[in-house]
């Protein structure tokens, strides 16, 4: 591994972030856009009918714990999508560059992504609602890093796909996330999902960190078994991803169709 | 050292039914100009994907500075560059960004001076702080003739490198390509349906034909072979179906 041609990589990313404003907007306009809706639909609920105790906080901290997951995923499919729209993939793969160091910059750049948008997120809220999102205190340290690690390896599935199936597939970028979202319970408690779906949710890293934090905000600690299984899952997924994009990576090669990416 | 660059021997591709590359052997030694020729369809394109680690071949072997393709793939692409005219940067960088990326992909030292150099060489100075997506396409074309000499290579690909240039231009590059070949000893294979360009830069050429390698030697003795007084009259014959001419027949 090379942490200069990962530097090389990171820094084609900077280049193009830092040059396109509409590639920023799309960074933190949609996060903005949730904090906002949610944040005042919200506090109107509060107003007509405030029985459900906690629900402000704990929409607003699953709105901002969403973010982490979702900017992450995103970073690491779009990343790749970029190369393939700026016909620039070929030149990358000709370059001496190791495909986990690929994985590796995009990962980072998702890390990055996710700690920029949560910088702008939690003094948003704190300004609009004065919500505090260090009532979280330390538990946000794992809730984060297994959010992450869940957004990367979503992230590595939906790009193996789209090598996999093509510009056709390239809708799925955006499109997963929302697919696991009502699965692993972000905005409301796993209890109130049918007994069926319940048992694949409990089978998703993120629904543990998701109950954690509400767990947390009730006042109660988040449980160590808890956040073990979410490690533990979040590490079987993330091992599956990486050995998925490796061969579905090796059939693009044998069958052509990671040239056809540049077309 | 082994003068052997390159060695391909008996490739084959298949996609499904289809067989793109068949029983294709050649090689290129240090400093060689080699010419891939051959219609549309023809499977050059393959054959130099398939050289380039980006597809992988149903049998047959490529090695290059005696290490396989398939196996030492990094350690080779380290040595070696590609350019293609129909392969852009992206357009959204500036033409000093996109050099900087890859010097640094290439782990190229003091990348800035190489740069400069590079950019002097090829008169694109000026553009160094332009927009690539603002470059014409000549002017693209010699960045990415720039991005492939970053890492002084000792074996280019060159894939057409001058399809989209007007003849000043591509009279320009041509002219550049040689020096530098011959500077650094550099082996060059070389793509193109320009046969004037092929036939002033080649050492020796290969003809493709529905995949299969249909002649082979240096331009005087293809010429020779198909019996024809230019590349381009071989070119349109084995397009066309035609054959190498016996010597008893002539």
């Amino acid at each position: 591994m090379s942490i200069a041609r990962i530097k090389g990589l990171l820094l084609r990313y900077y280049y193009c972030y830092s040059r396109s404003t509409f590639r920023i907007l799309d960074i933190v306009f949609w996060p903005v856009m949730d904090l906002l809706v949610w944040g005042f639909l919200t506090m109107y609920m509060l107003k007509v009918n405030g029985s459900v105790p906690g629900v402000f906080t704990f929409l607003i901290g699953s709105v901002i714990m969403w973010n982490v997951l979702y900017r992450a995923q995103q970073a690491v499919s779009v990343s790749f999508l970029e190369d393939v729209w700026s016909r620039n993939f070929i030149n990358i793969f000709v370059a001496p560059v190791r495909t986990f160091e690929f994985v590796a910059a995009t990962c980072i750049s998702g890390l990055l992504q996710s700690v920029c948008v949560s910088l702008i997120m939690i003094p948003l809220a704190y300004w609009f609602y004065q919500y505090n999102f260090g009532m979280l205190g330390y538990c946000m340290i794992p809730f984060f890093i297994n959010l992450l690690l869940m957004g990367w390896t979503i992230g590595l599935v939906t790009t193996a796909v789209i090598i996999r199936w093509g510009h056709q597939a390239e809708a799925l970028a955006w499109a997963i996330p929302f697919l696991i979202q009502p699965i692993c319970c972000v905005f409301y408690p796993v209890d109130v999902l049918p007994a069926w779906l319940r048992a694949i949710s409990l089978c998703v890293p993120a629904t543990y960190v998701f109950e954690g934090m509400r767990t947390v905000l009730k006042g109660g600690s988040f449980a160590a078994k808890d956040l073990a299984m979410s490690v533990v899952l979040n590490i079987v997924y993330a091992l599956l991803a990486a050995f998925l994009f490796e061969y579905l990576f090796n059939e693009a090669r044998k069958n052509g169709k990671l040239t056809k990416m540049n077309t | 050292m082994s003068d052997l660059v390159l060695e391909v021997k008996n490739l084959r591709k298949e996609y499904g039914k289809k067989v793109a590359v068949e029983d294709v052997s050649f090689v290129a030694n240090r400093a060689e100009v080699v010419g891939l020729l051959g219609p549309n369809g023809a499977g050059k394109t393959t054959a130099i994907q398939i050289l380039l680690g980006l597809v992988t071949p149903t049998s047959g072997t490529v090695n290059i500075f005696g290490m396989a393709i398939q196996k030492e793939r990094v350690k080779i692409l380290q040595r070696c560059n590609f350019s293609s005219a129909y392969i852009w940067l992206p357009d959204n960088l500036k033409v000093r960004e996109n050099l900087n990326v890859f010097a640094s992909l290439y782990q190229v030292k003091n990348p800035k001076k190489k740069i400069d150099e590079l950019l002097q060489m090829f008169e694109i100075s000026h553009l160094a702080n332009t927009l690539t997506g603002k470059l014409s396409s000549g002017e693209s074309t010699r960045l990415n003739l720039c991005k492939s000499l970053l890492n002084d290579p000792e074996m280019l690909m060159l894939d057409e490198p001058t399809a989209s240039l007007d003849p000043d231009i591509a009279d320009k590059v041509r002219k550049l390509i040689v020096k530098i070949q011959k500077e650094k000893n550099m082996t060059v294979l070389y793509t193109s349906h320009n046969m004037k360009d092929v036939q002033e830069m080649c050492n020796r050429v290969v003809f493709m034909q529905l995949g299969k390698v249909r002649a082979e030697g240096t331009p005087n003795q293809i010429l020779e072979q198909f019996n024809q007084k230019s590349l381009e009259d071989v070119f349109i014959s084995i397009a066309r179906g035609g054959d190498i001419v016996e010597k008893e027949e002539e």
